[in-house]
């Protein structure tokens, strides 16, 4: 193959800015891929990683900046463009037919004609010499959806894959895959790295970094913060990096809390899990007492939440309430011994959409009392209008169908259900994503409030800063398994981050 | 558009037309105003009502009786549509129903067991097509196309295949009778839309059919039972089917496999539809499911007075329905009014 030149990357993006309504995306982002290099692009949940791709392989146009594919200016307008110019993309979810056969799903756009007709001898022909380039030997006249996730994986980078490839971006292609097909799809990374071609690697998996990446370069905010050798950075400067704010910094920690740790805990969880989702954890949580449940993306927070809640149904494990065992296998039954769940993904877990205002903020209230005893009228307004005020939700009246509000006020509405509720556990999942900075003072209050009230909180959040300002306690998560707990004082920004990083 | 002006009063009156054109039930109620309008000009004497032999008599009142079975089926039909989902098999399960009543009347059984009886199988099929839907997750469209297939088989095998006849005054009262006048149908139908809106309205079942059709995981994740919730709402258009079915077979005093309730469900679909219920769920409107089975059923009669040649029928309903469900869509009324607005200005 060509020789790897050094000195001029094979693409390099200049001064990228990109501009959503009332986001900056991406600001003055400088990145260089060189040939034959596997870099890893990492950064948090809206830190621009996706932003930065989609403008590399033309799904987005920038605002501003310049592009260079080997050392010339491009503009690159389209997908179609980017392709054209050797960049191609794999796409987090296998976004192939799995009804349909691989050699179908290969050859989507343009199959080999004979005489005018599809000729499906040549068509399998060519799929397998794509897929024989990733050194894969299967059936290609079988259904694509027949195939492991990992094997499908593998098809999808083929199809990526052409002849002039010259820039491949693999975005999160492990996020399914078990360890063994890891191991499988980096030997085929290896080997095209080996043959010069750029590869970027988006994933959330510090180990894999480590394992496959050359260099790192970590997003935040939509600012590069940070490009380095993997083998110059260490774990804990990489974590602080995409955390923000560098280490040893003064902890301005909330003082006199008045922690509940004598007290029986509410909320008792003894080896809780669920095989694939979350590994057997232990958790307590007392009356007025705030839990922070910390860790990167993908580290089992959510899960965490979900198993408790009953949302996600545990496998193994036992639960106490009040030192009484409980088993719970539903929402429904959660709610009933006086649990609440605010989830993260409000709009596909929180929201419903026709419904009024007045009717989202008090459907969890209305479930828990059952079906037969309505609210009267009058106390729903009055509740939606008490909550309409306290969160400061804008929306005309309480009738308005909630799907009609903008995405910060629809999350208060949710919020605002479960308060409505009066649980005596509250789960928060992310409970100030997408909520204005004013707004996020008044829920943080809100949520002290409750808990000088007897409320116990369980906080998951990605927002170091927000766990260390409200809990008395903190479960560490990584990689799907709890590696740690800080109480009390040692709650800090970089306790946390040490055993994040297993320090 | 004059018109508005003589419409009911609304809570608050709205300060322009847009804004009315905007309300749900706006165009349905226009809609019938207007087919009403062209009857009284088209059929001299659309509107008398009179009294012959102890019995109110009237065009008006037949679209009334007329339109009672379509009306009970469309109020179960919005109950399904509200939970985002859809039951075909409401002809078949009438058909079942009128075979089962038949059946059980010829057993020599008290007619009130019959009655208790038939309504059950209706609430029966309508526990199948539920848990196909909710327990087996089959689309609803689906696992209701397998009863309005099998349905009028089964109906066919317990009536042999023979249009079987009965005599029951019990049942011809219910379905043919009348109460003060008042043909009993339309009385049975009034009680049951008000014992639906008291049971869905008056309890919180309305809000969980229509949270379940909006968000069904943000449902189950506040408490609801989707599944328990989906179940009911099939069961009670069962039970609606089975009600229509017994007015239906009471009429001709028998079992009439083949065509009993044949066609009913897309009346009861369209009538959902516009009255303002949406096939992606989310929401039912009983009330106006009622104004929407009005227009259905008074189109029908007034074609049939007008003297229309029956073979419109048909295309003349299928074309005043699209006009109500355009006129009701917003983006179609921005586009084609928004061009007149354009030239006007």
């Amino acid at each position: 193959m060509n020789a790897v030149d050094a000195q001029v990357p094979r693409i390099e993006l200049r001064g990228i800015d990109k501009n959503f309504p009332g986001v900056r995306a991406l600001d003055g982002v400088d990145f260089r891929l060189d040939a034959g290099e596997v870099h890893a692009l990492l950064g948090e949940n809206g830190a621009g990683k996706s932003t930065l791709i989609k403008i590399m392989t033309g799904a987005l146009a920038k605002d501003a900046g310049e592009i260079l594919l080997d050392g010339r200016p491009v503009e690159i307008d389209s997908t179609g463009q980017a392709r054209a110019l050797g960049i191609s993309t794999v796409y987090q979810e296998v976004n192939l037919v799995a009804t349909l056969s691989v050699t179908k799903n290969l050859t989507l756009e343009r199959q080999p004609t004979r005489h005018g007709l599809i000729s499906w001898r040549l068509a399998n022909e060519r799929a397998r010499e794509r897929l024989k380039r990733l050194n894969l030997d299967i059936d290609v006249e079988r259904p694509l959806g027949s195939y492991s996730i990992a094997v499908q994986q593998l098809v999808a980078i083929a199809r990526a894959l052409e002849e002039d490839t010259r820039v491949l971006v693999l975005d999160e292609p492990t996020a399914s895959l078990d360890a063994r097909e890891v191991e499988l799809l980096f030997a085929i990374v290896r080997d095209l790295k080996a043959r010069g071609i750029a590869i970027v690697f988006i994933t959330h998996f510090i180990d894999q970094v480590y394992a496959i990446a050359d260099r790192i370069s970590v997003l935040r905010n939509g600012r590069l913060v940070g490009t380095a050798p993997a083998a110059a950075l260490p774990r804990l400067k990489l974590i602080s990096l995409m955390l923000g704010r560098e280490l040893a910094h003064a902890e301005d920690r909330r003082k006199g809390v008045e922690t509940a740790a004598g007290g029986e805990p509410i909320l008792a969880a003894e080896g809780l899990g669920r095989r694939r989702y979350m590994g057997a954890f232990d958790l307590r949580i007392g009356a007025g007492e705030v839990v922070g449940l910390a860790g990167l993306l993908g580290s089992g927070r959510t899960e965490t939440a979900k198993l408790i809640f009953g949302a996600l149904r545990a496998d193994s494990g036992k639960m106490r309430i009040d030192g009484k065992p409980v088993t719970i296998r539903s929402p429904r039954q959660a709610i009933a011994l006086g649990l609440g769940f605010c989830p993260e993904d409000r709009k596909a877990e929180g929201l419903i959409a026709e419904l009024t205002v007045r009717e989202n903020i008090i459907l969890a209230l209305q479930t828990k009392r059952g079906w037969l005893r309505q609210l009267p009228r009058e106390e729903q307004e009055s509740l939606a209008r008490e909550m309409i005020d306290a969160l400061g939700i804008a929306t005309p009246d309480a009738e308005k169908p909630v799907g009609q509000l903008s995405g910060g006020n629809q999350q208060k509405v949710i919020l605002a259900r479960w308060l409505v509720s009066r649980p005596r556990i509250l789960i928060l999942d992310e409970p100030t994503r997408g909520i204005d900075v004013g707004a996020h003072a008044e829920v943080v209050a809100l949520i002290r409030r409750l808990c000088k009230e007897g409320l116990a909180l369980l906080v998951a959040s990605s927002e170091l800063d927000e766990i260390v300002a409200v809990s008395d306690r903190v479960c560490v998560l990584r990689d799907r398994q709890k590696v740690g707990e800080i109480v009390g004082a040692d709650v800090t920004r970089d306790n946390i981050i040490h055993t994040i990083a297993g320090g | 558009m004059e018109h508005a002006d003589r419409l009911p009063a609304a809570a608050r009156p709205p300060s322009r037309l847009g804004d009315l054109a905007g309300r749900k039930w706006f165009w349905p109620v226009v809609a019938l105003g207007l087919i009403l309008l062209v009857d009284a000009f088209v059929s001299r004497g659309f509107f008398s009502i009179g009294i012959v032999q102890g019995r109110l008599y009237g065009s008006l009142i037949d679209v009334l009786y007329r339109g009672t079975p379509i009306a009970l089926v469309a109020l179960g039909m919005a109950v399904v549509i509200g939970t985002k989902g859809i039951d075909l098999s409401v002809g078949a399960v009438v058909a079942i129903v009128g075979a089962v009543m038949t059946y059980l009347i010829h057993q020599d059984m008290a007619a009130p067991w019959v009655l208790i009886l038939t309504l059950a199988t209706g609430a029966l099929c309508g526990l199948w097509n539920g848990l196909l839907v909710a327990v087996l997750d089959i689309q609803p469209i689906i696992a209701t196309l397998i009863l309005m297939v099998t349905g009028r088989g089964i109906a066919l095998m317990i009536d042999a295949g023979l249009i079987v006849t009965f005599r029951s005054d019990f049942f011809s009262a219910i379905s043919t009778g009348q109460v003060f006048t008042v043909p009993s149908r339309i009385l049975v139908c009034a009680g049951t839309f008000v014992l639906l809106w008291l049971f869905l309205r008056r309890t919180s079942l309305g809000l969980f059919v229509e949270s379940v059709g909006g968000n069904a995981a943000a449902a189950d994740l506040a408490g609801i039972d989707a599944r328990l919730v989906k179940i009911g709402a099939y069961m009670l258009s069962g039970l609606c089917s089975g009600l229509a079915g017994v007015l239906i077979c009471g009429d001709i005093r028998g079992s009439d496999s083949n065509n009993a309730g044949l066609f009913i469900e897309l009346d009861a679909i369209l009538a959902v539809v516009i009255g303002g219920g949406s096939l992606a769920g989310g929401r039912f409107y009983l009330g106006f499911t009622v104004i929407g089975v009005l227009i259905i059923q008074t189109l029908t009669t007034s074609i049939l007075y007008s003297g229309v040649p029956p073979e419109y029928n048909m295309i003349v309903k299928g074309v005043v329905v699209l006009i109500v469900l355009l006129l009701g869509s917003r983006r179609f009324r921005d586009r084609v009014f928004g061009v007149f607005r354009r030239g006007a200005a």
